[in-house]
């Protein structure tokens, strides 16, 4: 059994006097013990959507939620608020994007640290304080006793980041879900940040999923990657099949848009054409085609499915030949 | 802090002497004056030059303005000629003050104490007939002119149904032993219940209406704090953490919702005596407002000068309270 099982995932807003819009559109991915997952998609295909709906943080009124979400066996899509809130910081623990905003302006690194021992473990201030500031000193603080004490506009972004990992982690949850930890960071810190994650997860065998529009991030990250279009998954392989073979052309596009150092000079970046705002509805057919490079006249008429094709999951008519040049 | 603190202090003072020119000056412009206030339209020519010199109006207004700077840096403020004629100034203040402050005490607390827990309970339930009910009635309470609040209140509560006092701070009957001016801690230290419980119930119904407009406000400004830090993301890691409703309550909306309610409550104490002024006359209640209203009927100067002045000072010092409690309630203010 899978620690966690995503199935048919559905989340569709739904505002007084307005369409109803479908975000998550029949998800489906597993994550295993220790296993680290990608979604990758650029803004607005629904990836973070799908971390909250895990998380059980959207908002109650104006969403529908249906599919299922299996963890350890229990769905927790049925379960109550407060069976949620329970699992959540102990089973669960999650890390967003932009590490200033995520954090208490005025409450002490220590006492956010702590909160989250106290509520869980059950343990006193003082015993959980010793405890945090192991954790900062896990997560590469220096001076974690004097960091306690501070506020979170004294630490740098990337200390802030290491922070929110340390509280996320606090508990030692089974899977880990990282919202685009390193979007909001320089590139430098990006680097630690990921590497660090990276340690930790091999470390503690936490599950991670993780949540980003940066192929790169993947790349040195994930054993499995799912890359999702407007709502859906359109390709699922593991990282180096998918890295050395992207046969979606949606994925295709996303490689060849990364700059390369050892492309020969002078060579254009190869931008994917259109906007996410071309796309068709999925219920028509491809979502993608008004902006597929392998356009089909079916692509216009039938929704692909996802079907199984050379070891990885595909949802494409006409997918890419050719290797990605090297 | 502490030379920041001195700064405004010293600020304080300037503002006071620039006021108490101004305030001198315009006085004097009012239509009437001390001396038709207290001799009536009939007077003789000569009584009204008699009385005029002997109040001092006859000189200069700079040589009368330099004259009361002088006599009030020793601290005579004058004779009150209207409120309690013959009575010094200062002697009026000291006698008012504790029943103006007591009063504000309560009204202050009446508008926190539901101002803040109704406006964290609004923006919970948004959109719903309880948020709905509560931002139509604080505005209507911001609306409702006092002096027609405090008469509603009178009339219904006092009058018609008899539940509660209609004016003045004690029963007559009752003697009662005054140590600090606050006639309920009065009751309560000396052991008078009957003075204190009677005391509180002069109270209740001023105090409500001075309080609806600080309420309202209050209300007001709680409701959109909360509902800007339910959208913070900082709220959203909390709840990540699993934590229990009321530590997110507390810790992470309240305690940044509060900023901009702390500052609201500051300047809505220091703008309490206008409405006390309304409010006190209504109730007959023997406090600062009360003594303004006099004050300004029968042109009391030394009266007015001093508790304007005074107001100011008020307003100016819970201002500067504001902005140091600031720096205890953020930490990014402390450390800068």
């Amino acid at each position: 059994m899978a620690l966690l099982e995503v199935t048919d995932l559905t989340v569709v807003f739904q505002r007084r006097g307005e369409a109803p819009f479908t975000a998550v559109d029949g998800v489906s991915f597993a994550v295993e013990e220790g296993q680290t997952v990608g979604l990758v998609g650029e803004s607005g295909c629904g990836k973070s959507v799908t971390s909250l709906a895990i998380m059980g943080l959207l908002p109650r009124r104006g969403v529908r939620v249906s599919g299922s979400v299996r963890f350890e066996g229990a769905e927790l899509l049925t379960e109550s608020p407060r069976q949620m809130r329970d699992r959540r910081g102990r089973d669960l623990g999650m890390v967003f994007q932009d590490p200033l905003s995520s954090l208490n302006p005025v409450v002490s690194i220590g006492i956010q640290v702590t909160e989250v021992l106290e509520r869980h473990r059950g343990m006193s201030r003082s015993k959980a304080m010793r405890v945090a500031a192991e954790l900062l000193d896990q997560v590469g603080i220096p001076d974690p006793r004097r960091r306690l004490d501070e506020y979170p506009h004294q630490l740098s972004g990337g200390m802030r980041q290491r922070a929110l990992i340390a509280m996320a982690l606090a508990c030692q949850p089974r899977l880990l879900i990282a919202d685009e930890p390193t979007t909001a960071l320089d590139v430098t810190i990006q680097a630690q940040i990921l590497a660090l994650l990276s340690q930790l997860v091999r470390d503690t065998g936490t599950a991670l999923i993780m949540i980003t529009h940066d192929l790169g991030v993947v790349a040195g990250l994930c054993d499995e990657v799912n890359v999702l279009y407007a709502g859906r998954v359109v390709e699922r392989a593991a990282r180096h099949e998918l890295f050395a073979r992207p046969r979606h052309p949606y994925t295709h596009g996303l490689l060849s848009s990364i700059p390369r150092l050892d492309a020969p000079r002078g060579e254009r970046l190869v931008p994917i054409r259109g906007a996410v705002t071309d796309n068709i509805p999925w219920t028509q057919g491809c979502a993608f085609a008004p902006r597929c490079p392998n356009v089909l006249e079916k692509c216009l008429d039938v929704t692909p499915e996802m079907e199984e094709d050379d070891g990885r999951l595909l949802r494409c008519h006409n997918p890419v030949r050719q290797e990605v040049p090297a | 802090m502490l030379r920041y603190t001195v700064r405004r202090l010293l600020q304080l003072l300037g503002v006071v002497l620039v006021l108490s020119m101004l305030l001198f000056g315009w006085l004097r412009l009012l239509p009437g004056g001390p001396v038709s206030a207290l001799l009536g339209e009939r007077a003789t020519e000569e009584s009204r030059r008699q009385l005029t010199a002997q109040l001092g109006l006859d000189q200069p207004i700079f040589v009368q303005y330099g004259k009361f700077l002088g006599r009030a840096l020793s601290g005579d403020f004058g004779s009150s000629t209207g409120v309690q004629p013959g009575d010094a100034a200062l002697e009026v203040f000291l006698q008012r003050f504790p029943a103006t402050l007591e009063l504000s005490f309560f009204a202050i607390v009446l508008a926190v104490l539901f101002g803040i827990p109704l406006g964290y309970l609004a923006a919970r339930r948004r959109g719903t007939w309880l948020d709905n009910l509560g931002v139509v009635g604080s505005l209507v309470g911001v609306a409702v002119p006092v002096f027609f609040l405090a008469f509603l209140l009178k009339y219904v509560f006092a009058v018609e149904l008899g539940w509660l006092p209609a004016s003045g701070r004690q029963t007559g009957g009752i003697d009662a032993t005054r140590v600090t001016g606050f006639f309920v801690l009065d009751g309560l230290l000396t052991r008078e219940w009957d003075a204190a419980w009677d005391a509180l119930q002069h109270l209740v119904l001023p105090a409500m209406a001075l309080a609806t407009i600080p309420f309202a406000v209050v209300f007001r400004i709680t409701r959109a704090a909360v509902l800007d830090v339910l959208d913070e993301d900082y709220v959203r890691t909390a709840e990540s953490k699993g934590l229990t409703t009321p530590v997110i309550r507390r810790r992470h909306v309240l305690r940044n919702a509060m900023l901009p309610v702390v500052t609201t409550i500051g300047l809505q104490t220091g703008a309490l005596l206008a409405g006390a002024v309304l409010t006190e006359k209504v109730f007959a209640f023997p406090g600062l407002g009360e003594a303004l209203a006099i004050g300004f009927e029968r042109r009391d100067y030394p009266v007015l000068q001093l508790l304007i002045i005074v107001a100011a000072m008020v307003y100016v010092l819970v201002n500067l309270v504001v902005d140091l409690s600031y720096a205890v309630i953020d930490p990014r203010v402390r450390v800068r």
